[in-house]
């Protein structure tokens, strides 16, 4: 433990001038001493995100799950392709933010350009709409911020778009160019998801199938590994309330309450149109 | 404003979702995991230039001892470990002995720690860097089993025993299609050991870690060491064909195989009626190549109609290149006779790349590709433009309320005109 602590205080080292502490936000139980250490830098995220993995895939297939709202934090080497996946539904708008501890800027000879790329379940590259998905470091930077603010999540798409759909996508963190001599120097990398609502515009096209989670399966499939104990891909891979009722969105709101003000400014319509009613001559019963 | 269909989840379960989520369903969903424990093996170098004193002012030696003696303590209890070293035993100047010198110092099998760690105190710096031989009998040391496996090499200096490349060794030990991956260290390296560590490790998609300190070796190695205890379910190779007659029938699951520059390499995969293919491919590129490159994916019927396709082009520093597709086959409306089940659509998957590399570059064995299948219930087809047509916006609203005023005056009208005609009659 002790060598752990000292090389978290060695990594972190320019970092933690950067800002005050943010004690205990990020150390959950788990958590050892060089990552409480590590938590002197600025939370990315928000200081008050829960702390997520500490350690992070290499591949896409053990890219480490983390869900909005948590900080996941890893140790790597520079050059290491670093692998997360998280979950995103209907209607959201997910914004992943990244910030890198550089090494020790006596070890490094050269700028170096991070970047960070978001997959979905499919393993398509999801465009960035917003932020700045690579960076150039220069030589003795500290850190690194990384963002990439994905497109709305829609409901549904042409098998022939690359929309995004609800279901998991994974975020890679690498440099992509740095000088030969600085490869394999000890980097530190905190990465956080925000999700913003964006209600039912992008509830379009009719209701998807199963989430894009790799590993989904048709629903007999999943009931018999439910039957055989295990958690079928795609609910193991869902946000921490389940995949969004592909029922459901906002535009039965909208529709209920135009069918209520149409009634309703029918009724004013009529009202103002008929006059009062049956003539007071008239005899009953005609 | 979303309701969410609530998962009946405790919290332990969603602990155990959490990593059960990075388990691809294997071959067959029905077929039972595999459970074989990971093995693996440490690889240390024990060479002449070992005695050199620039970590933490003491020797790389003692600094590899140190670190080995915190790992041997802080193995999972499930990963199996052995360790091998290389130029332990000849310390003389004969090149071919000096070659051959590697041998296993414990055997890959469950960790008694007292006697790996005796068994590390004996090593003392002696010989030369065969690097390419430690590899191969790491490789053999590890077996052939369906257990991931995993080789951390630590060296101090490159190869010394050319013409065998290391790099290529690992490329091939990779190509066997054993699960392998290879993560190197350099201690304190000069840049002909960085390059070659690199290459070994980008030949396999493991990790290059240049070390300086004691602490960051043990911490990288039991990182390492930890990271091989991940349970991940190892692809199943196949073999694609040139043609889609006679390409493997793949169920769903992860595969993978190998294909060289400008090689097509096609699979079958079949479809029931409202069902959703979803397929996936990475190409990773495991060696030197030109600075552009892509990937094409596509779904093709038997008779050679494009369905759909999924592509990706890229340029730089890359691990993998990736792209994937889906198509939903539509349900029939004929429904046939009686209870007999709808014939599946055989859909072609083709998958080509755009990697190029200089002449010098060995073009087999071929780069790894993981292909993933997924056959998912599907929506017969897209509805109408809006989830179940309903709308949403001021614009709606307004046209609502507007539509439903006309409504009520011309319904207003027509009572009065209707008690107009009846009173003048």
């Amino acid at each position: 433990m002790r060598t752990l602590r000292m090389f978290g205080a060695a990594v972190t080292a320019a970092a933690a001038l950067l800002g005050p502490a943010a004690p205990g936000a990020l150390a959950g139980p788990a958590a050892s001493a060089a990552r409480t250490e590590s938590s002197a830098i600025p939370a990315t995220p928000g200081s008050d995100a829960e702390a997520g993995p500490t350690e992070a895939g290499t591949t896409f297939r053990t890219a480490a799950a983390f869900r909005p709202g948590q900080e996941a934090t890893a140790q790597a080497a520079t050059g290491d392709y670093l692998y997360w996946v998280f979950p995103a539904d209907t209607g959201e708008r997910p914004a992943v933010r990244a910030a890198v501890t550089l090494p020790a800027a006596s070890l490094r000879h050269g700028p170096a350009t991070w970047r960070i790329d978001v997959y979905d379940g499919l393993r398509r590259r999801q465009p960035c709409m917003y932020g700045t998905q690579a960076r150039a470091a220069a030589r003795d930077a500290a850190e690194v911020r990384l963002t990439c603010v994905l497109r709305p999540v829609r409901g549904a798409a042409d098998p022939w778009a690359g929309d995004p759909l609800p279901g998991s996508y994974f975020v890679r963190l690498t440099v992509t160019s740095l000088p030969d001599e600085d490869l394999g120097q000890p980097f530190t990398a905190r990465l956080g998801v925000d999700v913003r609502d964006e209600g039912g515009a992008h509830a379009a096209d009719g209701p998807p199938a199963v989430p894009l989670v790799p590993g989904a399966t048709t629903a007999d499939v999943a009931e018999a590994e439910t039957a055989a104990g295990r958690t079928p891909a795609v609910d193991a891979a869902a946000p921490e309330d389940g995949w969004a009722s592909a029922w459901w969105s906002d535009r039965w709101l909208w529709t209920a309450a135009g069918g209520v003000l149409a009634a309703l400014a029918g009724v004013g319509g009529h009202a103002l149109t008929r006059g009062s009613g049956r003539p007071a001559r008239t005899p009953p019963g005609a | 404003m979303i309701t969410r269909k609530r998962l009946a989840t405790g919290a332990c379960a969603l602990l155990a979702a959490l990593s059960a989520a990075l388990l691809p369903t294997g071959a067959a969903a029905d077929e039972p995991v595999a459970e074989e424990s990971p093995k693996v093996e440490l690889v240390l170098d024990v060479s002449g230039s070992m005695r050199a004193r620039d970590i933490d002012g003491q020797s790389r030696m003692t600094a590899a001892k140190q670190a080995f003696n915190e790992v041997l303590d802080a193995v999972p209890q499930e990963v199996r470990l052995g360790i091998r070293t290389l130029g332990a035993d000849y310390p003389g100047p004969d090149r071919k002995r000096g070659c051959e010198d590697t041998r296993q110092l414990y055997p890959v099998g469950p960790l008694d720690r007292t006697e790996a760690k005796t068994a590390v105190a004996t090593l003392a710096p002696t010989g030369w860097t065969p690097i390419g031989p430690a590899l191969l009998g790491a490789a053999d040391d590890l077996g052939t089993d369906g257990a991931t496996k995993r080789i951390v090499l630590i060296t101090d200096g490159e190869d010394t025993c050319a013409p065998l490349d290391p790099c290529q060794v690992a490329r091939e030990i990779a190509a066997k299609g054993i699960h392998l991956v290879i993560d190197t260290l350099g201690l304190v390296p000069d840049a002909r050991t960085r390059q070659q560590l690199t290459c070994i490790a980008e030949a396999t998609g493991g990790t290059y870690t240049s070390v300086h300190r004691t602490d960051e070796l043990s911490r990288r190695v039991r990182q390492l060491v930890d990271r091989a205890a991940d349970p991940v379910v190892p692809p199943v190779a196949t073999r694609g064909t040139d043609r889609c007659a006679g390409a493997p029938l793949l169920r769903p699951g992860v595969y993978t195989d190998r294909e060289t520059f400008g090689q097509h390499r096609w699979y079958r995969v079949e479809v029931l009626p409202g069902q959703e293919l979803r397929a996936s491919v990475s190409i990773a590129s495991d060696r030197q190549v030109h600075r552009d490159y892509g990937v094409l994916l596509r779904a093709v019927t038997p008779a050679g109609r494009e369905i759909v396709r999924g592509s990706e082009a890229g340029d730089g520093r890359t691990d993998v290149i990736s792209t994937g597709l889906r198509h939903p086959v539509p349900e029939r409306d004929d429904d046939g006779p009686g209870d007999a089940k709808p014939a599946a659509e055989t859909v072609c998957l083709q998958v080509s790349n755009s990697f190029s590399a200089p002449p010098s570059v060995r073009t087999t064995p071929g780069m790894p590709v993981e292909l993933s299948v997924d056959v998912v219930d599907g929506p017969a087809g897209a509805s109408d433009l809006a989830a179940f047509g309903l709308g949403r916006g001021w614009w709606l609203l307004g046209a609502l309320v507007l539509a439903g005023f006309l409504a009520g005056l011309i319904r207003g009208w027509l009572s009065r005109w209707r008690v107009a005609v009846w009173r003048t009659n």
